[in-house]
């Protein structure tokens, strides 16, 4: 196997750009599983999509855009989940489907060659410039640092917002803040993963972590490994097939959250947990 | 014990009236309750119990009245505050089995809101969340996953988070609903004896109505949105009120509860 393509800086680039984007979406990914929500990161990477390519029309820069939709979203999202006692997945998809509708729109708007917007579909790892990487870099160590900081109340506020309430947290204020930082997270890995996989790189590191442990510390970390892992590995085939390296990244994770799956321990206690109760009934 | 606490109102709810879309769940509800009383709280679903627990400890959106407690009114500014001192428990709730979580580090949640931002729990907080595991019987479960305990321990584990909170006022929403006989007396007896130990306030809601005359002090009667009657239990009780209270006719009352004191 020719390695020599490691030298190169572009490729370089790429390797960083999948450890900080795997980790930051990963960790993002244990909220989502947790807090049983996986339409907010649906809406949330096609919300980004949309606002990307409404920088691209109006020529101003697509990650600002973005972030921006991505806000807009997170501030429709927020009281529907607030709310709690609706299942909010009706609205969810309605804003889902809303934001890929516009997403086309503008698309179709666009005057001349689609492959700026077609790229932050698919993704494009290989092309990220060292300012992308200082933003990788940034969110990632927010993420980080917010919930090293956080702990105690986001783990409280995943395992029961009104008991986090009553208990005295701010735990309103926990849940606009992870929506932030999943905006933050989809935003800034756009150009690297693309709009329409990001959400399997947000999903599947977690849920293969989920399947693994029973602490939450764990977890995160569990997810972080296999988010990087699915960046790295993803980026091997990629180049060695020359295949998109998206969807080698995304494929590799899911790939993960199958061996987790199959070798889940919670799986055997379900089994046995599953028949008491039923004779109980 | 704290003589001067004795005989202060704790709980000082004025004409509440409360809507959630375009239910009211409160139609001006007022309710006084003195440090270390013991009061039970019963009526039909939906009557507004769970409502009344949520406006004490500030949960519950106020559109008109006032609510003092511990001698502060709430507003929308000292909830938080004033929570930390008010330990709740909520109804029954599914959780998710797989949730990585263990009982001690649940029970644990409790002295998060005490701990205040930024602060780690230190070897106190862990003695105090043992302590209470303990109290609720529920040491030899604390490293299991909580997903895995049953309805009545996960229910003693929400006891335990609740008084790791070292409260005021003990607000109780239907702990023994959908559980088993045994489990049903068994977590009564726990609260009665924590609320007496430890000289708590307690409002307690409750379908359980052979429970309430061993264990209450005062018991008020709710329907749709309204307190009907307050009163001690022994007068309050009788088949006339309850069979009001649920429209059921007096001779069907009786037959039930002759029915459930056999059990």
């Amino acid at each position: 196997m020719d390695l020599s393509i490691f030298s190169y800086q572009f490729m370089q680039n790429a390797i960083l750009s999948a450890f900080l984007g795997g980790i930051a979406c990963s960790v993002i990914g244990v909220f989502v599983v947790l807090m049983h929500m996986p339409f907010i990161g649906v809406c949330m990477s096609h919300a980004a999509f949309a606002g990307a390519l409404l920088g691209i029309w109006l020529g101003f820069n697509p990650l600002i855009g973005a972030f921006v939709v991505c806000l807009l979203v997170a501030a429709i999202i927020g009281p529907l989940a607030d709310r709690g006692e609706l299942s909010p997945e009706t609205s969810l998809g309605v804003i889902f489907s809303l934001m890929l509708g516009i997403a086309f729109l503008f698309m179709g708007l666009m005057p001349g060659t689609k492959s700026g917007a077609l790229e932050l579909l698919w993704g494009s790892i290989l092309a990220n410039t060292r300012s992308d990487i200082i933003l990788l870099a940034v969110v990632a160590v927010v993420v980080v640092g917010l919930i090293l900081i956080f702990f105690k109340e986001i783990q409280a506020t995943i395992f029961n917002r009104n008991m986090a309430l009553s208990v005295g947290l701010p735990a309103t204020l926990i849940l606009y803040g992870i929506l932030f930082l999943t905006g933050a997270t989809v935003t800034t890995s756009l150009r690297s993963i693309g709009g329409l996989l990001i959400f399997s790189l947000i999903l599947n590191p977690a849920a293969a972590a989920y399947q693994l442990t029973y602490s939450m510390k764990r977890m995160f970390l569990l997810s972080a490994v296999f988010g990087v892992l699915s960046g790295w590995i993803g980026l091997l085939f990629s180049c060695l097939f020359d295949i998109p390296s998206g969807a080698t990244i995304v494929v590799t994770s899911s790939i993960i959250f199958m061996v987790a799956a199959i070798f889940s321990p919670k799986r055997k206690v379900k089994a046995w947990q599953v028949k008491p109760v039923m004779e109980g009934q | 014990m704290d003589n001067e606490r004795l005989n202060t109102t704790v709980i000082d709810i004025k004409d509440a009236v409360v809507s959630y879309r375009e239910d009211i769940a409160l139609r001006g509800v007022s309710l006084k309750v003195e440090s270390g009383e013991f009061v039970g709280v019963i009526g039909p679903n939906g009557a507004g119990k769970t409502t009344l627990l949520t406006v004490v400890n500030g949960l519950g959106k106020l559109l008109r009245g006032q609510v003092r407690v511990l001698g502060n009114r709430l507003n929308s500014g000292n909830g938080h505050s004033l929570r930390k001192k008010v330990g709740y428990v909520p109804q029954v709730e599914n959780i998710d089995p797989r949730m990585p979580m263990n009982v001690r580090e649940v029970a644990m949640i409790g002295r998060y809101g005490v701990l205040g931002l930024f602060r780690k729990p230190g070897k106190y907080d862990w003695k105090v969340v043992d302590e209470m595991l303990d109290l609720v019987g529920m040491t030899h479960l604390a490293r299991r996953p909580i997903g895995h305990l049953s309805g009545g321990e996960q229910q003693r584990v929400a006891i335990a988070r609740c008084l790791a909170q070292e409260p005021e006022i003990f607000l109780l929403d239907e702990p023994t609903a959908s559980l088993d006989w045994k489990a049903q007396t068994e977590i009564l007896g726990l609260v009665k004896q924590i609320h007496d130990s430890r000289n708590l306030t307690t409002l307690f809601v409750t379908h359980d109505l052979g429970a309430l005359p061993v264990a209450c002090d005062r018991v008020v009667l709710m329907k749709e949105g309204l307190i009907t009657a307050e009163g001690p239990p022994g007068t309050l009780l009788t088949n006339e009120n309850l069979g009001q209270l649920y429209d059921m006719p007096v001779s069907v009352v009786e037959k039930k509860r002759g029915e459930a004191s056999l059990v």
